[in-house]
């Protein structure tokens, strides 16, 4: 397991986000998660300008045997999305951690306080 | 329900597999590199698969072949010692109680079935073969690609000249093996019976040839999915007939003493009301398994079976149970995919030619 970027705040749904001008999040999936899902062929993506809550299932990453809903880590509107997932989902198995999915403008920046930090979502993969 | 363990367990593990359950075993669904890096090396190199959890059946007597035969719909009788050939056991209704590949020895038949129907497999066919035996010291592998002839070839010149569905006993380094030119793949290759004791030395003569890559279960399943070929528990059950699952060809001519022949004959005769057949979709969204097939109005015409990622394709593609009606190719038909619908086309199977050497 490569080291857990200690800039970055975890879901119990293993995405990663970060906080960016105060007000959009930036959204992708850890490292974990592109391990446990294996070769990723397909990601569908948000539109953008669609409203989010906090928890709300907003895309779908599959890989050659499963696909698996990711969630909005916080509430707002989804205001940008990554396309060149389109043609290349496998960014998100080389490079997790650099690979984002989808940004959400936030007025609710601090539920991310709900979210883990590195050391604890870590400690929960482990217990997986 | 624990898991059972592969005897090679360590092994898969020393080569950083990712485990995961199948058919009551902890099984390599794939190993670092991924499924589809493992789909693309055994289309081009060799790869090589513990199977180890099928299960193998051997019965002595000149007898057992005309007695198998009175339980699967195939010529049992005229196959050759030396031959194998690909079959089902078949239920009355019509039904399938397995597909299993039999192969005549010189002295009797040995058969390999699935590992989820092993032991129904043995009830059954224990009735009517009661000196059945159950070798739970086999291991199983299989060495798939079109570099598995000559990876054979260093270890067995005679191994190398088996044309499909051929076998023989020989010695690879040494180790005495049960060895076929046959395979799920839909490529050139060989499935290896050998002793537990054994095991573990020929994998790792074998996989220590630069041309030799370990190939989990993820890939075996894309790899046989593009071949067209039936897995048992999605394309044939105990509901669906071999007629339907697009098996007539393994009928024996003049045939009708196997359970559900009344059925099943009639079928090929008639037609069957539902067939197996092929979709490719134009996108990139993976169609699963069980999504329901909707014609041009929207109606349901069947659903599908088995649905993956083709990585040689780089397409999405399916196997699927129609409604005979639309199972002709160049047919359109829908998937509801989440609130999307998406185009397939029917197509001839198999998605990628095989490349069995005859």
């Amino acid at each position: 397991m490569s080291d857990l970027p200690n800039s970055l705040k975890y879901a119990a749904t293993h995405e990663w986000a970060k906080l960016e001008n105060g007000n959009v999040v930036r959204v992708g999936i850890t490292d974990f998660a592109q391990q446990e899902l294996g070769d990723l062929v397909y990601v569908e993506l948000p539109e953008v300008g669609r409203q989010v809550k906090a928890k709300e299932q907003c895309a779908v990453v599959e890989s050659v045997k499963t696909a698996s809903d990711l969630y909005s880590p916080v509430t707002g509107e989804i205001v940008e999305v990554n396309e060149s997932l389109s043609d290349s989902p496998e960014q998100i198995n080389d490079t997790p951690y650099e690979t984002w999915i989808f940004c959400v403008k936030t007025a609710e920046a601090s539920e991310l306080n709900n979210l883990m930090d590195a050391d604890a979502y870590q400690a929960m993969i482990e217990a997986e | 329900m624990t898991l059972k363990t592969l005897p090679l367990h360590a092994l898969h593990l020393e080569l950083g597999a990712k485990m995961a359950p199948f058919a009551g075993y902890e099984m390599p669904l794939h190993y670092p590199t991924g499924i589809i890096r493992e789909h693309l090396h055994c289309r081009s190199q060799a790869g090589f698969f513990d199977i180890s959890h099928m299960g193998q059946f051997e019965v002595e007597g000149t007898e057992a072949a005309g007695v198998l035969e009175n339980l699967t719909p195939s010529d049992i009788t005229g196959l050759r010692p030396g031959f194998q050939k690909y079959t089902v056991l078949t239920l009355d209704n019509g039904g399938v109680l397995d597909d299993i590949i039999v192969s005549r020895t010189g002295t009797g038949l040995f058969i390999v079935v699935n590992a989820a129907r092993r032991d129904q497999d043995f009830a059954h066919l224990s009735r009517s073969l009661p000196a059945l035996k159950n070798l739970q010291d086999r291991a199983l592998f299989a060495l798939q690609g079109p570099k598995a002839e000559a990876v054979i070839r260093k270890f067995s010149p005679a191994v190398a000249e088996l044309k499909f569905m051929q076998f023989a006993e020989a010695e690879l380094d040494g180790i005495a093996c049960s060895i076929s030119r046959s395979g799920y793949t839909g490529e050139d290759g060989f499935e290896i019976s050998v002793n537990i004791s054994e095991a573990e030395r020929l994998a790792r003569v074998l996989l220590a040839e630069p041309l030799v890559a370990p190939v989990g279960l993820g890939a075996r399943d894309t790899l046989r999915l593009e071949a067209g070929l039936c897995l048992y528990g999605h394309e044939l059950n105990e509901m669906i007939t071999p007629v339907e699952a697009g098996l007539a060809w393994i009928i024996k001519k003049g045939h009708d003493r196997f359970p559900g022949a009344e059925k099943i004959l009639a079928q090929r005769q008639h037609g069957p009301a539902f067939v197996r057949a092929g979709l490719i979709a134009e996108g990139k969204v993976p169609i699963r398994e069980g999504a329901t097939l909707l014609n041009d109005r929207g109606q349901s015409v069947g659903r599908v079976t088995s649905g993956s990622f083709a990585p040689s394709l780089a397409k999405p593609v399916a196997l699927a149970r129609l409604e005979t009606a639309y199972a002709a190719a160049g047919t359109t038909l829908f998937a509801e995919v989440r609130d999307r619908r998406i185009m397939l086309s029917v197509v001839p199977l198999p998605f990628i030619p095989h490349r069995y050497r005859r």
